[in-house]
């Protein structure tokens, strides 16, 4: 590759100061102050800390909550990741055989992503709210005990659903590449070899789209994590009786509603570890994806 | 082993594009038939069709007894070679032979006999466990046959499937496709656009122009006698050189007495350049007709030259096959002479041999 040369030396390094300082006071000032943060433990009163150490992390691995949030995210995460990724490959494999309003029916579908998150939670909450929503009055006449306010199950359900239904899209374009980019001889060769159409998904079609489906999984994953605080804000608020509060939401309990500054910075910095992996695993995998073709 | 019959089959796309207008065809039990013709004839949609891999208009197909329109591709008891082979990416070459003999419940020794009978007989016996992205394009040429040759199907269709080998390979594998079939009689169709390969693969050539048989023969009697101008023009390289007569003939050309009189105006006269030669190589004979030419160039092939000349008065160009190394100058002006015996006659107006 051709190095540029600058007329000036200190030119690429004003060049470069926007994005540095955008990363140091965006990302590795509120870091470090989480990290800083979670070593102290601050009076009652808010007025003095004092250095602890390690504590606030035992105490919160130790923490019976906190144990149960984990439990609640990952039933959360899988849940929700899963979901999103079969209805989406659903609607991807029914958009192929679509022959009429293929654009249009594609357009549709990409919608839901341009809704905000709280936004996505409330209009689920106006549809199956026990109270007033459309859905929760059907489900009662079918005489389903529909209550999410009550049975944490069911709260789970409806948070699951509605950050699902928002990351639907985003896997609907992905998928919908992945199957435009595979050969349609391969297929058709499938089909003289007499493959039925649901052997041909199951060994050809789906184990040619792994690589998107293992990212996807991935990003879905990093997405139930932490981009669905909203849409639990707006459902459940994390109730009942914590049934839906992932790791995420009780961040933000414990640091602004509880004011446990120590505890709640030591969770951050537990999260921060986990989203590293996260994306050092999709990292690694995007680019041995490049490799693959 | 079937034999294949086409019965007046049609197919026209949604827009209203007829790509196969009406093709009546048989084929005999065992024969290997060539379906050759320019791009964009319908040659891949007629093979598709007998694949079941696009739905049939109009006509019928039948394989072996069998009408086969309302058939699925599995049930019609064919196996395909495609163009860009079509192998499964995720399988090694040993999956891909047994694929489609597995999805048929086929005992797993019979399989196994069947896919190492192929891998000997195709020597890829050894590139078993690959996948085909670590196979090189002659490889995978050579799998994609296997996985047809497996299924030891009542056909074999194949659609264009050396276009993507370089020359050398290619006219590799064409002898080696020819010797298999030959030992297999295993009935054969098979689309080229390719005219050499066309000929030299083919019991039975079709030429195909526009949806429509143009011709349908040996490979010899398409070559000897063209049906029409279109046939004459698309098989044989270089092609047939066409002399259209006007009222007073063609300048530069003279006919020998007898002939001048039986050609007439709105005719088109074609001869082969192999039956050309220059008159510096032997006086023209009664029968000869005879070109007054100014050369435009020379292709020198090795054995064999092409001189290219050009008929006076905007006249057109002809194509003079010499032996051996020629070394005639652009410009010059030479006498060709052909034997009348060889002349192919075509109506101007409807292309038709006379
Ligand atoms: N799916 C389709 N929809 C509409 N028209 C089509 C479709 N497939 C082919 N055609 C048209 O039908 C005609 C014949 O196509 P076909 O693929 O059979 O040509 P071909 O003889 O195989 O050409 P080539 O040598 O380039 O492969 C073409 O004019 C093509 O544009
Ligand atoms: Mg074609």
């Amino acid at each position: 590759m051709p190095k540029a040369v600058f007329p000036n030396r200190f030119l690429p390094y004003l060049l470069l100061a926007p994005q540095v300082a955008i990363t140091l006071v965006f990302f590795y000032w509120p870091a470090s102050q989480a990290l800083y943060q979670s070593t102290l433990k601050e009076d009652p009163f808010g007025l003095k800390s004092k250095f602890v150490g390690l504590a606030n992390f035992a105490a919160v691995l130790g923490d019976p909550d906190y144990l149960h949030s984990v439990r609640v995210t990952v039933v959360f995460s899988v849940s929700t990741a899963v979901l999103a990724l079969a209805l989406a490959l659903f609607l991807a494999t029914a958009a192929e055989k679509v022959v009429r309003g293929k654009a249009f029916y594609r357009t549709l579908l990409i919608w839901p992503y341009a809704v905000a998150p709280a936004v996505a939670g409330l209009l689920w909450l106006f549809m199956f709210n026990p109270a007033m929503g459309t859905f929760a009055y059907l489900l009662r006449d079918a005489g389903y005990r529909w209550n999410p306010l009550l049975d944490g199950d069911q709260a789970m359900v409806l948070v699951v659903v509605a950050a699902a239904w928002k990351q639907i899209s985003y896997n609907f374009l992905f998928f919908v590449a992945a199957l435009q980019s595979i050969p349609r001889s391969l297929i058709e060769a499938a089909a003289i070899d007499g493959a039925s159409s649901t052997k041909r998904f199951w060994t050809i079609v789906f184990p040619l789209i792994a690589p998107t489906t293992f990212f996807l999984l991935v990003v879905n994953t990093v997405y139930a994590f932490f981009d669905t605080f909203g849409i639990i804000d707006a459902v459940t608020g994390g109730g009942p009786a914590q049934a839906t509060q992932t790791l995420v939401y009780k961040v933000y309990n414990d640091g602004f509603v509880n004011l446990d500054l120590g505890g709640s910075a030591a969770q951050s910095v537990i999260l921060m570890a986990i989203v590293i992996a996260l994306t050092a695993v999709q990292f690694r995998y995007v680019e041995r994806r490049v490799h693959y073709g | 082993m079937a034999k294949i019959e086409l019965n007046e089959v049609r197919k026209v796309y949604p827009g209203n594009v007829e790509a196969v207008k009406g093709v009546s065809l048989s084929i005999e039990d065992g024969a290997f038939v060539v379906l050759v013709g320019p791009s964009g004839c319908g040659k891949s949609t007629l093979l598709r069709m007998v694949a079941g891999l696009e739905s049939i208009t109009s006509g019928t197909v039948a394989i072996g007894e069998r009408v086969v329109n309302a058939l699925e591709p599995a049930e019609r008891d064919i196996a395909m070679v495609f163009q860009n082979y079509a192998l499964y990416p995720h399988m090694s070459v040993r999956r891909n032979l047994e694929y489609g003999l597995r999805n048929r419940k086929m005992a797993a020794d019979e399989i196994a006999r069947r896919v190492d009978e192929a891998a000997k007989m195709l020597e890829i016996a050894a590139l078993l466990d690959r996948r085909p992205g670590q196979l090189s394009g002659g490889q995978r040429q050579r799998v994609a046959m296997g996985r047809a040759l497996v299924r030891e199907p009542a056909a074999f269709l194949f659609d264009e499937p050396l276009s993507n080998l370089d020359a050398k390979l290619r006219v590799q594998m064409r002898a080696e496709i020819r010797r298999l079939q030959r030992r297999l009689k295993t009935t054969s169709l098979y689309v080229t656009h390719d005219q050499l390969e066309a000929m030299t693969l083919a019991d039975k050539l079709v030429v195909l122009n526009g949806g429509r048989i143009e011709q349908a023969g040996s490979p010899m009697e398409v070559y000897e006698r063209p049906a029409s101008l279109f046939v004459a023009t698309f098989i044989g390289s270089p092609a047939m050189n066409l002399l259209p007569l006007g009222a007073g003939g063609l300048a530069g050309l003279t006919l020998p007495a007898g002939a001048a009189s039986a050609a007439g105006a709105g005719e088109t006269l074609g001869i082969r350049p192999e039956h050309m030669r220059l008159v510096e190589d032997g006086a023209p004979q009664p029968q000869d007709m005879v070109f007054d030419l100014t050369v435009s160039g020379v292709e020198v092939v090795g054995a064999e030259s092409f001189i290219y000349g050009t008929l006076p008065e905007g006249g057109p160009e002809v194509a003079v096959r010499v032996p051996g190394y020629s070394h005639v100058e652009p410009g010059t002006r030479l006498v060709a002479a052909a034997d009348t015996a060889n002349l192919h006659r075509f109506d101007q107006k409807t292309g038709h041999r006379l």
